[in-house]
């Protein structure tokens, strides 16, 4: 398994650009570069046939989209001229929504589904079976929020302790924040199903992972 | 599903570019003979390692990580089938959309498991030949798995138990030495935390709810109580490959006490269930209730194998 820090080393180059643009089959208002899905983009051997090498890293174990988007950015990428192409899954490190690029979370708040919080994924760092801070679930304010999805928040590590709570779950479509959780299982394996009390309306929330 | 085609054709700005994917390539043929561009399970793309570096690292025992992976995988297989049997028999939609995508994600860690497990022995065998062309004395699952769902409180329960030990299991096991194992583990754990508070939240509502949803509770964890002794009991196998699942037993019981308080029951206070000659799930040794479950599991793989579509 390649560091991180080398993962984005073509990001430059051509092939990496047409992989990039390739749209998720289940939330197509992204590209696989917004959902932090494409890892990297390898080119190498002669420049005038080069081989194209794309890594992607699923999101969910089952997520049953992973298939396709393999099949797109294989597709793609044959159809942008190169001929060598292959399409291989990196597991390490796992995906995160903290992987979801800024232009991501736009794209998603526009499309009507809240994004989730940059860096919050992070911050409800889940260590150990220890006890599970139970909490309401509504984010009326700032104070309480993280305490319904925070798992392993015993006290016993210190991982959620030191991160600033993340803000409150904003209504994509009035933008009001007196938000409640309604089931925390939608339509796809990453969404979760929120309503606003501001403004009645339900609306989808990509879930913190 | 619909949802999301309603939101690609109003949502993407630029139009053209949903119309050609959404499920689109799904009827589309590969360009090429040699391309990956195809669709459907069966092919290249549906290998859920595919690429993965399939070495198995210097220092480990091939034949042992198979075996462990087989183990967790099996245990992911196996309660997977069970939640997605809720489907059409929960008590409300949403709870059904919930159990499926519980079942989604021990399946998705299964495939990757069960996958590795063919790697790492050598033999070659892909997810399929393990999932639908063992007999029931080759699964390695623990006993827990494999009851029957019972009713909701009982699948509830069961669910609670699994899901703090697998979640407290994978996070350990996200240092493995086999990158693979550890990238499952390290996914699964984040998986396993959601499917945690589901059922601690389910655990609540029932235990707190009133006395009849209470006594249904307690009569669910009462039942399950004996099968969950076998999560905490080491394997061989699992000595030598992975983490001794022992270690586990206190801090798991702990979270789970403390979820009983909170929810008015009572721990249950019942031995595990006996082994035979001190071989159980773990060994192949199943209950009555292992074998039509994998009937229903495998009956269409062996109605027609190797098919595709």
């Amino acid at each position: 398994m390649t560091a991180v820090a080398g993962a984005r080393a073509s990001s430059g180059s051509a092939a990496w650009a047409v992989a990039a643009a390739v749209p998720d089959p289940e939330l197509p208002m992204l590209t696989l570069a917004d959902l932090g899905v494409l890892a990297d983009v390898e080119v190498a051997g002669d420049p005038e046939r080069p081989s194209v090498t794309a890594w992607l890293t699923p999101t969910y174990s089952g997520c049953p989209a992973v298939a396709e988007m393999a099949a797109d950015v294989d597709r793609r990428l044959r159809a942008a001229g190169f001929a060598d192409v292959r399409v291989r899954l990196r597991l390490n490190p796992p995906w995160s929504t903290d992987l979801i690029t800024a232009e991501g979370r736009r794209k998603l708040a526009e499309a009507g589904i809240a994004p989730p919080r940059p860096g919050a994924a992070s911050a409800v760092a889940r260590s150990g079976p220890a006890l599970l801070s139970l909490g309401p679930t509504r984010r009326a304010d700032a104070g309480e929020a993280g305490s319904a999805g925070a798992v392993g928040d015993g006290g016993s590590t210190g991982a959620v302790g030191s991160a600033a709570a993340p803000p409150p779950v904003t209504c994509p479509l009035c933008g009001g924040t007196d938000t409640e959780e309604l089931s925390r299982f939608g339509s796809t394996a990453c969404k979760a199903l929120w309503r606003c009390r501001d403004c009645r309306e339900p609306f989808e929330r990509v879930k913190e992972i | 599903m619909t949802d999301d085609l309603t939101h690609a054709a109003t949502a993407d700005p630029a139009g053209a570019a949903t119309d050609d994917h959404v499920y689109l390539s799904l009827t589309e043929a590969s360009p090429e003979p040699e391309g990956e561009g195809r669709w459907a399970y069966g092919t290249g793309f549906a290998d859920p390692l595919l690429g993965v570096d399939t070495a198995v690292p210097p220092g480990l025992d091939g034949a042992d990580l198979a075996a462990y992976c087989l183990m967790l995988g099996d245990d992911a297989l196996i309660l997977a089938q069970q939640l997605i049997e809720w489907c059409t028999r929960a008590p409300e939609l949403e709870e059904e959309v919930a159990l499926a995508n519980l079942g989604l994600d021990l399946l998705g860690q299964a495939r990757q498991l069960l996958t590795r497990a063919g790697q790492a022995d050598g033999s070659g065998r892909t997810e399929d030949d393990l999932a639908y062309w063992r007999e029931e004395r080759e699964f390695r699952n623990v006993r827990l798995v494999e009851a029957p769902n019972g009713d909701f409180a009982y699948s509830i329960a069961r669910l609670l138990l699994f899901a703090t030990a697998r979640g407290a299991l994978y996070e350990a096991l996200a240092g493995h030495a086999d990158p693979v194992l550890a990238a499952v583990a390290a996914r699964g754990a984040k998986e396993l935390a959601y499917h945690r508070e589901y059922a601690t939240a389910w655990t609540l509502r029932l235990g707190d709810g009133t006395p009849y949803s209470a006594a249904r509770m307690q009569a669910g964890l009462d039942a399950v109580w004996p099968l969950a002794e076998e999560l905490f009991t080491g394997h061989p196998v699992e000595l030598r490959a992975g983490v001794d699942p022992a270690t586990l037993r206190e801090p798991v019981l702990r979270a789970v006490a403390a979820v009983c308080a909170e929810a008015g029951l009572t721990v249950p206070d019942a031995r595990g269930l006996a082994s035979v000659g001190g071989r159980a799930g773990r060994d192949g040794v199943h209950t009555e209730a292992l074998g039509p479950l994998l009937a229903e599991l495998q009956v269409v793989a062996r109605a027609h194998p190797g098919a595709t579509w």
